[in-house]
C-alpha cells in the first residue's frame, strides 16, 4: 500500500452530548480511491470537513500531507487547502456566477492565468463531466445531478493532489451515474489523484474504490479492499452491504416501546 | 429570583459574546479591504447592487419629504412673513439632518435586509463553506466589498436624496406658494456652509453607511443557517440598523451642533 496521503489518529469529536467519533484510526492512501461508508448521520460528511481543517477536533490528530491539520495557522492551512478539491453534498455553486464563472472561479482567484488559458481549461474541465454546453446557465437553472456535476469540474479545477467527494452519486439518473462513477475512477489514475469518497451507495463505491472504510457510531467497524470486505464475517457489515432492515444496525433512531407511545397520554 | 438572575446574566452575557463577535468579525472584514485595491471591480458590483438599486425608492422619498417640508415650513414662516427663507428652512433640514438620517432608514430597508439574506442564505446553501475549501476568505471575498460598497453608496444616496428633496421643495415653494424664486435659492446659497452643514451631513452619513452595513453583513454571517435563521437575522438587521441609525445621529448632531 503506498504511503498515506491523510493520517487520522485517535480522533475524537462531539457536538455538544453527541459524541460523533470516539477515537478514529485512519490511513488515506495517495493516488487510490478510498471510500467511506457507513449509515446516515455517521459523521461521514463531519469527517471530511475535520479533513479539510474546518472543524477541529477535540483530541487526536488529522494530518494532511504530513502537517496536523488542527496546528496550522490560517495562511497555511489555506495554502494546504488549495491542494486538496472539495465537492458538496448539493454542489454549493456560487449562485450570483454562471456555471463557466463557477469553474472559473479557483483559477481566477489563485492564478494569474490569462483569458484564454482560463477559458480552455474551464472548457475542459467542463467537457470531462459533459456540461460544456451548459456553460452559459445560471445555477438555479441546473437540476440537482447536473449543479453536482458543475461542482465537480470545479473541485478538480486547479488540478488538486487529493479530492473529497461527498456523496457524488446522490440524485444521479442512471446514465449520468455510470459516466459519474468511472470518471472518478479515471480521474484517480489519470491524475494520480487521491481520492477520498463518502457515500452510502453501497454497489457503485465497493465498484470502483481500492480500499474500504466502514463507520458507525464513532467507530471504524471494518476496513479493507472491497473483496475482503464482501468476504467479511460481521453480521453488522453484511447487513449493510446487503441493505437488510433486520440485523445489528436498528431501522429506528432510539424510542420508546412503540405501543406503550401510542397508549400514552396526549401531553 | 435566582432563576431571573440566571437569566439576566444569561442574556447579559449571550449579548457581551455576540458584540465581541461582531467586533472581532469587523476587525477580519477590515484586513481584507487591502485586497480590494486591486479588484475594484467587486466593490464596484456591490455599490451597484446596494447603491444604484436603491436609488428609486431614495429618490421618491427625498421628493415627497422636500415638498412637505416646503409646505409645513411655509405655515410656519408666513406668519412671520419671512417665507423667503423657506429655501433655507429646506434645504438645512435636509442636509443636515433628514438626508442622512431617512437615507440610512430606507437603506436599511432596502439593500440592509438584502445583504442580510443573501449572506445567509449563501451560509445556508454551503456556498461559504466551499470557498473556505477552495481557499478563498469569504470574509475577504464576499464581505468586505460588500462592506466597503456600503461605506460608499450610503454618502451618495443620502446626497441624492437631499439634492431631489431640495428639488421638491423648489418646486412647492415657488411652483405652488409663491415664494420668490430669487430669495428662494440665493438665501440657501448665503446659508448653507460648505463645512458646517454639507460636510457634516455628509460625515455622518458614511457613518451611518458603515454602521447599517456592518450590522447587515454580520447578521447574515452569524445567522442560523436556516429559512427561520435567515429571516430572523434579515428582521433584526432592519431594527438594530434603525436603531443604531437614530442613536447615532442624536450623538453625533450634539458633537457637531452641540456648541452653537
Amino acid at each position: 500500500m503506498p504511503e498515506a496521503w491523510v493520517r487520522i489518529r485517535g480522533l475524537h469529536y462531539a457536538r455538544g452530548e453527541q459524541v460523533i467519533f470516539d477515537g478514529i484510526d485512519m490511513d488515506i492512501p495517495r493516488g487510490r480511491l478510498t471510500a467511506i461508508m457507513g449509515p446516515s448521520g455517521t459523521g461521514k460528511t463531519t469527517l471530511l470537513r475535520l479533513i479539510g481543517g474546518q472543524l477541529r477536533p477535540d483530541a487526536g490528530s488529522v494530518e494532511v500531507a504530513g502537517q496536523n491539520v488542527s496546528a496550522l495557522r490560517s495562511k497555511a492551512l489555506y495554502r494546504l487547502r488549495q491542494r486538496m478539491g472539495m465537492l458538496f453534498q448539493n454542489g454549493a455553486l456560487l449562485t450570483d456566477l454562471s456555471v463557466f464563472e463557477n469553474v472559473a472561479f479557483p483559477l481566477r482567484e489563485h492564478t494569474r492565468l490569462p483569458e484564454r488559458m482560463i477559458r480552455d481549461l474551464v472548457l475542459m474541465k467542463l467537457h470531462a463531466v459533459g456540461l460544456r454546453g451548459a456553460r452559459e446557465l445560471m445555477p438555479a437553472q441546473l437540476s440537482g445531478g447536473m449543479a453536482r456535476r458543475v461542482a465537480l469540474a470545479r473541485a478538480i479545477a486547479l488540478d488538486p493532489e487529493m479530492v473529497m467527494f461527498d456523496e457524488p452519486f446522490t440524485g444521479q439518473d442512471p446514465i449520468s451515474l455510470g459516466v459519474l462513477v468511472s470518471l472518478l475512477r479515471r480521474l484517480t489514475d489519470a491524475l494520480g489523484l487521491t481520492s477520498l469518497m463518502v457515500s452510502h451507495d453501497v454497489q457503485e463505491s465497493l465498484s470502483i474504490a481500492d480500499y474500504v472504510y466502514v463507520i458507525s457510531e464513532g467507530q471504524v467497524v471494518e476496513h479493507g479492499t472491497p473483496a475482503a470486505l464482501r468476504r467479511s464475517t460481521s453480521p453488522w457489515v453484511q447487513q449493510f452491504l446487503q441493505g437488510q432492515s433486520d440485523g445489528p444496525v436498528p431501522f429506528h433512531y432510539p424510542a420508546p416501546d412503540y405501543r406503550a407511545d401510542l397508549l400514552a397520554e396526549a401531553p | 429570583m435566582t432563576a431571573f438572575l440566571q437569566r439576566l446574566g444569561a442574556g447579559t452575557l449571550g449579548i457581551t459574546e455576540r458584540v465581541g463577535r461582531g467586533h472581532l468579525f469587523l476587525l477580519h472584514v477590515l484586513g481584507g479591504f487591502p485586497g480590494l485595491l486591486p479588484r475594484f471591480g467587486l466593490v464596484m458590483k456591490q455599490i451597484y447592487a446596494s447603491g444604484v438599486l436603491s436609488l428609486l425608492i431614495v429618490a421618491v422619498s427625498g421628493l415627497f419629504v422636500g415638498m412637505v417640508l416646503a409646505l409645513q415650513g411655509y405655515n410656519t414662516l408666513v406668519d412671520f412673513g419671512a417665507t423667503e427663507s423657506l429655501g433655507v428652512v429646506v434645504s438645512l433640514s435636509l442636509v443636515r439632518e433628514l438626508g442622512p438620517v431617512v437615507a440610512a432608514l430606507l437603506f436599511a430597508g432596502r439593500a440592509g435586509s438584502a445583504l442580510t439574506a443573501e449572506i445567509g442564505l449563501m451560509k445556508a446553501t454551503e456556498q461559504l463553506s466551499a470557498m473556505e475549501m477552495m481557499a478563498v476568505n469569504p470574509l475577504h471575498r464576499v464581505v468586505a466589498p460588500r462592506l466597503l460598497g456600503g461605506i460608499i453608496a450610503m454618502p451618495l444616496l443620502a446626497a441624492i436624496f437631499s439634492a431631489v428633496g431640495i428639488l421638491g421643495g423648489y418646486f412647492v415653494a415657488v411652483g405652488l406658494l409663491g415664494v420668490d424664486e430669487g430669495a428662494f435659492w440665493s438665501q440657501m446659497q448665503a446659508k448653507v456652509d460648505l463645512y458646517e452643514d454639507i460636510a457634516n451631513g455628509v460625515i455622518k452619513s458614511v457613518v451611518f453607511g458603515f454602521v447599517v452595513t456592518w450590522i447587515a453583513v454580520f447578521e447574515g454571517y452569524d445567522a442560523v443557517p436556516t429559512s427561520e435563521g435567515v429571516s430572523r437575522a434579515t428582521t433584526r438587521t432592519v431594527v438594530h440598523a434603525s436603531l443604531a441609525v437614530l442613536g447615532l445621529d442624536f450623538i453625533l448632531t450634539a458633537l457637531m451642533f452641540g456648541d452653537e
